[in-house]
């Protein structure tokens, strides 16, 4: 099993896939992703939660959109600007997260993550994992699983 | 070789295989629960099997095993390398004789006391062999050999691999080649995307091939396209299975299972064509196997004792399977003994599931639930069958894998019923694909009876929509159909808020329970075979939606359930039409509101008659001939029950000439239904129902004008009544002295409406037009023995009403019943807050009654 590691003793090194959400910039483990996605035709969903933009058809499976802006409360996208996508699978589901670009692949060393600040707004604290002091800017790791947990009674 | 046995063989080999590696991991972490019950269940099943299947030796060798493995999940015996050894050397007695049975079809003869005598000299608590006493097997778990070896280690070995694609057959000289291969279903599924991905692939193509005209291309490209269609076919096909293959081995089962007990049992099973998902299905087998031999262990009782309770000696387990709503429904029902809640309560108790207290707090069906529980059991012995408490919670965790439920409900002494709900993933539909605000959905098409064309009554000549307040209904030959706005439904943007449907529509009826529903739509496609693919978990509290699919132009689309929109729509699925919330609204509207009104001719009387739309369930046009008369007066037969006819001018009465058929309005109240014989039905119109003259005839309400023309409008409750009194020729509780009612609402037709029916069930009625009223009644000193209020009223309203009676003054003690077109559980917790005893729907006549019932009589009592 050559596995990459995304966490683990010090001196290991971790692999992410470094995304924009309005100018901030993000990580989530690379082996989280599945695809990268450039702008999609999303049907919309009548009745999902405001979090969930849509059903996307990648390759004949059915993807769930969720639009990382809304689920972290942020400012909508401007009209007309395109959005890229992530995809990544949780209990056998696709999901695609909708970011506003995807940048690059980037090896951190693990033991560089920091804890998350305790002054971080709750809904960017809830959904990160720790963050990274880059060399012009941080970057925050996203928690995929919990991103994925859309409160059902919050959504409803 | 017989087919079970093949199947056996190869069932039992992919879970030797696993076992072998789940128990030499067992014995790195013996504290690993889940693995320990991973081989428990794998060994029950094994001995379960070769049970029925007349295969005493492995039989004894697994049981013997199984009693070990139970002791260590119990926590009563640790897992110590003697243990682990003595397991793996029973496993590898059971894989030489599977072997043995790969080869030649029989048992080889062979004796395994020795091996069970340790097994249940381990199990009974003496300490495990040490493995130094015997190295040569406990040494090397790779290759053990049984202490009593005579056979050469199987040869099975090399092809137990991994469960995932493995064509099982030991490679036994005597065997002929198998018809089928065991492929793995993430295969099948694989298959399936790539199937999918060259549809799209081909639909893509020939859109290009048409826009060119003739080419060179276009021959071999339709051939392509009907190769790719037939590969679809089979793909899918190769995933369907009729649930009757999972249910092949149970009579068998359950007549071995009947000479074993001595029990004479019945199985019957209904639905066995129903298809399903392969991996269902596979997930299905073992729970079913496990519930029916359940139910013929523990749920039937021997002949005798259901002999003494008055039960046919012969018990039955009845299997159903249905396809319901987008789910497949199975039922596995017995008519035993039942599920005993003192017993369960009482083993709860002793396992310290839960405290006394906890307990009772708990419904009956939340203790039954506690079955589903690993290592429950209530069965008092332990018997080769069941008993284990392995059984109910595998049932339930597998069902659950894949996103079913189960269900129990259970009657002592009359019998248990498990009710598995599954969902009908990658089960392919033919729906109907249609528009609504811009979006398109598929509808199943096994729930649409018709489509509809409507539009404005002027321009299209099709049927036009009336409405009832903000409701639409759509007089559909003889019904009234509730119409629901899909857009409007699913709060989509363009779609009109007020309900109102768009000029030009189709009205798709579907069915919903046993009524019908109309769902209105902008437009309908055409019907496509779809394949239901299950909703994101996040999205499945949307119940409106069955699933989701992808088109042939590769777009998603949802799949609505259509009993989902009955449900948002907020019309049972069980009540008939004029249950529809546009009968509520215009019950609990005001009198001088627009209503729909039917206008209609009785009694070879020339002046109109006109009756409220939304009283009328149904219209119905009734061979003569079918009407009967009896002492009671006219009946008929009517939806299979006798449906007492009145006449609006005495009972009956045909003109000289009657004409073949006679038109009838039904009219439904609770259980009663009365059907009204008119002369004709003239029209419906919208108006304002003003009733201008009272009227001094019974039946009658009085006189107003509609559309220009006065008619008489028809007291429904005078008709219902007398109908029911007729017929069942009952007088209504007399008691000594008619209780005093005090009914305050301020709308005049509604009053009207009430008291006599109020009056009917002997109640003296005193009516208030508002709540000002009703209290200078108090203040003159009135005294009644029960309130009846409307809640919304111009000036003081119901609220303010109860609170001002509770504060102070003679009726502070009285019981008070809302009666209100809105009742939320919001609402009704105001109105209780305010002081209300009982609220009540304004459309529920009878439960009005209930409600009057059942406040006085807890007012009898003594405090």
């Amino acid at each position: 099993m050559d596995e990459i590691p995304t966490s683990g003793p010090a001196g290991a090194m971790c692999t992410y896939v470094t995304l924009m959400l309005a100018d901030q910039l993000c990580g989530v483990p690379v082996l989280a992703v599945r695809d990268v996605l450039a702008d999609q035709v999303i049907a919309r969903i009548p009745l999902a939660p405001r979090e969930v933009a849509g059903n996307l058809n990648l390759r004949g499976r059915i993807v769930t959109a969720i639009d990382l802006r809304q689920r972290l409360r942020l400012p909508r996208r401007a009209e007309g600007a395109s959005a890229m996508s992530i995809v990544t699978e949780q209990g056998s589901e696709l999901y695609a997260l909708l970011v506003d670009q995807v940048s690059e692949v980037v090896s951190l060393p693990a033991a560089g993550l920091e804890r998350n600040p305790p002054t971080l707004p709750a809904l960017w604290a809830e959904h990160s994992v720790g963050i990274y002091r880059l060399d012009e800017r941080l970057l925050v790791v996203l928690d995929v699983d919990r991103l994925l947990k859309l409160d059902q009674a919050q959504a409803a | 070789m017989d087919d079970l046995l093949a199947e056996f063989l190869t069932e039992t080999n992919e879970s030797l295989a696993e076992l072998d590696l789940a128990l030499v991991k067992l014995e790195r972490t013996p504290d690993d629960k889940g693995t320990l019950s991973l081989i428990f269940r794998m060994v029950h099943t094994i001995k379960g099997t070769c049970g029925f299947l007349g295969l005493p030796r492995l039989e004894h060798v697994a049981h013997a095993g199984e009693n070990v493995l139970g002791r260590v999940r119990d926590g009563e015996l640790t897992v110590t390398t003697g243990v682990i050894t003595l397991v793996l050397s029973a496993l590898d007695r059971i894989k030489e004789i599977v072997a043995a049975l790969g080869a030649t079809g029989v048992e080889p003869p062979g004796d395994d006391e020795p091996l069970i005598a340790a097994l249940n000299r381990v199990a009974a608590g003496e300490p495990a062999p040490e493995p130094a006493a015997e190295a040569q097997h406990g040494e090397e778990p790779d290759q053990p050999r049984p202490p009593a070896a005579a056979a050469p280690p199987a040869p099975i070995r090399e092809t137990a691999t991994e469960g995932s694609v493995a064509s099982e057959a030991p490679p036994a000289e005597g065997q002929a080649a198998l018809q089928t291969i065991r492929v793995s279903v993430e295969v099948l599924e694989e298959l399936m995307t790539l199937v999918g991905e060259l549809v799209l692939t081909r639909n893509q193509l020939l859109q290009i091939s048409r826009a060119q005209g003739n080419t060179a291309f276009s021959p071999p490209l339709e051939r392509l396209s009907h190769i790719t269609s037939d590969l679809q076919d089979g793909v899918m096909k190769t995933r369907m299975q009729p649930i009757g293959n999972a249910w092949n081995k149970l009579p068998r089962l359950v007549r071995d299972l009947a000479k074993e007990t001595g029990k004479k049992i019945e199985l019957e099973m209904r639905g066995q064509d129903t298809e399903l998902d392969r991996q269902i299905l596979e997930l299905m087998r073992d729970p079913l196997t496990h519930m029916v031999r359940n139910s013929a262990d523990h749920g039937l009782e021997m002949p005798d004792v259901r002999r003494a309770a008055g039960k046919s000696e012969t018990g039955r387990i009845m299997l159903n399977a249905r396809h319901e709503g987008g789910h497949i429904l199975i039922e596995v029902e017995d008519d035993g003994r039942g599920l005993d809640v003192t017993r369960i309560r009482a083993k709860v108790l002793a396992q310290g599931l839960a405290t006394e207290s906890e307990l009772a707090a708990m419904t009956e069906s939340q203790i039954h639930s506690f079955i589903f529980r690993a290592g429950f059991s209530t069965a008092a012995v332990v018997t080769s069958i069941s008993g284990r408490g392995v059984g109910m919670d595998v049932v339930r965790s597998n069902i659950e894998r894949i996103g079913g439920a189960i269900e129990l409900t259970s009657t002592l002494g009359k019998g248990s019923c498990f009710t598995i709900k599954i969902p009908l993933t990658l089960a392919i539909v033919s729906a109907l694909i249609v528009k609504a605000c811009g979006e398109r959905f598929a509808i199943p098409q096994i729930s649409v009876r018709e489509l509809v064309r409507v539009g404005e009554a002027s321009s299209t000549g099709g049927l036009s929509i009336d409405y009832i307040g903000p409701t639409a209904v759509l007089r559909l030959r003889d019904r009234l159909l509730p119409l629901v706005s899909l857009g409007a439904l699913l709060r989509m943007e363009g779609a009109d808020d007020g309900g109102r449907v768009p000029a030009a529509a189709t009205v798709i009826v579907t069915a919903v329970g046993s009524g019908l529903l109309g769902i209105v739509v902008e437009e309908v496609f055409d019907t496509e075979e779809i394949v239901v693919k299950p909703v994101a978990p996040i999205l499945r509290h949307v119940t409106m939606f069955s699933g989701n699919t992808i088109l042939g132009d590769g777009s998603v689309i949802m799949i609505l359930d259509p009993n989902g929109v009955a449900r948002s729509a907020g019309v049972s699925a069980s009540r008939e039409t004029r249950d529809a919330p546009a009968a509520l609204a215009a019950i609990g509207a005001r009198s001088d509101e627009q209503m729909s009104l039917l206008l209609f001719r009785a009694g070879g009387e020339a002046n109109l008659r006109a009756v409220p739309l939304s009283l009328v369930a149904r219209l119905e046009d009734i061979p003569r001939d079918r009407i009967e008369r009896s002492s009671a007066g006219s009946v008929t037969q009517y939806r299979g029950k006798l449906m007492p006819l009145v006449g609006v001018d005495g009972d009956g009465q045909w003109a000289a000439d009657p004409p073949p058929t006679q038109p009838i309005l039904v009219f439904v109240e609770g259980a009663r239904t009365m059907g009204l014989m008119v002369d004709a039905i003239v029209d419906v119109v919208q108006d304002k129902l003003r009733i201008e003259l009272g009227s001094s005839s019974p039946g009658l309400l009085g006189t107003a004008v509609i559309a220009g023309q006065a008619a008489d409008v028809l007291d429904t409750a005078f008709w219902l009544n007398r109908a029911w009194h007729d017929w069942l020729d009952t007088t209504p509780e007399t008691e000594a002295k008619p209780r005093g009612l005090l009914l305050v609402e301020d709308s005049n037709f509604f009053r009207q409406l009430l008291v006599p029916s109020l009056a009917a069930a002997g109640y003296e009625v005193t009516s208030a037009g508002s709540a000002e009223e009703a209290l200078s009644l108090r203040d003159a000193g009135r005294m009644f023995e029960v309130i009846v209020s409307d809640i919304e009223m111009p000036g003081m309203d119901g609220l303010d009403f109860a609170r001002k009676v509770r504060d102070s003054g003679p009726w502070r003690d009285l019981p008070m019943i809302a009666l209100s077109g809105r009742t939320s559980g919001a609402d009704v917790e105001r109105g209780r807050s305010a002081g209300f005893s009982d609220y009540v729907a304004k459309s529920a006549g009878a439960d009005l009654l209930a409600s009057l019932r059942q406040c006085l009589s807890e007012q009898a009592l003594p405090l």
